[in-house]
């Protein structure tokens, strides 16, 4: 459903430092803007984005509606453990999506 | 494109209007600092905030807050929150971090309404608040007219 990219990784030496970075397409419609008819656009935004890596949660950052259209994240975390990192975003209007990708730490 | 007069016109508009519409004081962005840091000193210092200073389009433009922290379980940064002066509300982001970071940096992507301030604080854990701040010229801001 929601088109995401995902850069991380594949594989990693224990305890580096890797850089995930993340972009999901969403409007992000801020809520204060008015449309064609004059009035203003329901808000439609993602608040919520976390990571989690092998269940256990490594990042989360809440999302207003001053993030631009298809909202790009970038942060860092110590390799561990072979196994999944999670993203997860969800906001208004039910919108929630989910991308895992692999790592493997040597 | 067909409309683009209309489009600019319209986009004129929204950026004439803007100082009517709601819009985020700098008493708003206190308010939002206070909340986030209470009683506690705010110190300039250890924060790094990337971010252009002169910015053609306010609809995305790309950001980077970086702290100074050795990030072990003793000393690191619990959180990042970044504040804004001018868009219509005061909130950008706030970012959680732990020692599994290994480095406490967020990158992002924000939309800027108007020529103005930038505030990054980052929360360690022992209760201290570092912040840096930027101007930021806009010149065209984020449309708020709808012209898609």
């Amino acid at each position: 459903m929601a088109n995401v990219l995902v850069n991380a990784p594949k594989t990693a030496r224990k305890g580096d430092t890797v850089e995930i970075k993340a972009l999901i397409m969403h409007p992000m419609e801020t809520g204060f803007r008015p449309g064609a008819n004059g009035r203003i656009i329901p808000r439609n935004i993602i608040e919520d984005f976390s990571a989690t890596w092998n269940g256990r949660e490594v990042f989360r950052m809440k999302m207003s509606s001053a993030i631009a259209a298809n909202p790009f994240v970038s942060f860092f975390t110590v390799a561990t453990e072979s196994g999944t990192i999670a993203l997860r975003w969800s906001g208004d209007e039910g919108f929630v999506a989910e991308h895992r990708v692999a790592i493997t730490v040597t | 494109m067909k409309s683009s007069r209309r489009q600019f016109l319209a986009c004129a508009a929204g950026v004439t209007l803007l100082p009517f519409a709601a819009e985020a004081t700098s008493a708003d962005l206190a308010a939002a600092i206070k909340a986030v840091t209470g009683s506690a000193d705010l110190r300039t210092g250890k924060v790094t905030l990337e971010i252009p200073p002169i910015v053609e389009n306010g609809n995305t433009v790309p950001m980077t807050v970086t702290v100074e922290s050795p990030m072990t379980t003793d000393d690191y940064v619990k959180a990042i929150h970044v504040f804004n002066e001018k868009n219509p509300q005061p909130h950008v982001f706030n970012a959680w971090l732990s020692p599994a970071n290994g480095k406490a940096q967020v990158g992002t992507r924000i939309k800027l309404a108007d020529t103005q301030k930038i505030v990054a604080i980052a929360e360690t854990s022992k209760g201290e608040f570092w912040t840096a701040s930027a101007e930021v010229i806009v010149t065209i801001a984020a449309c708020i007219e709808d012209i898609t």
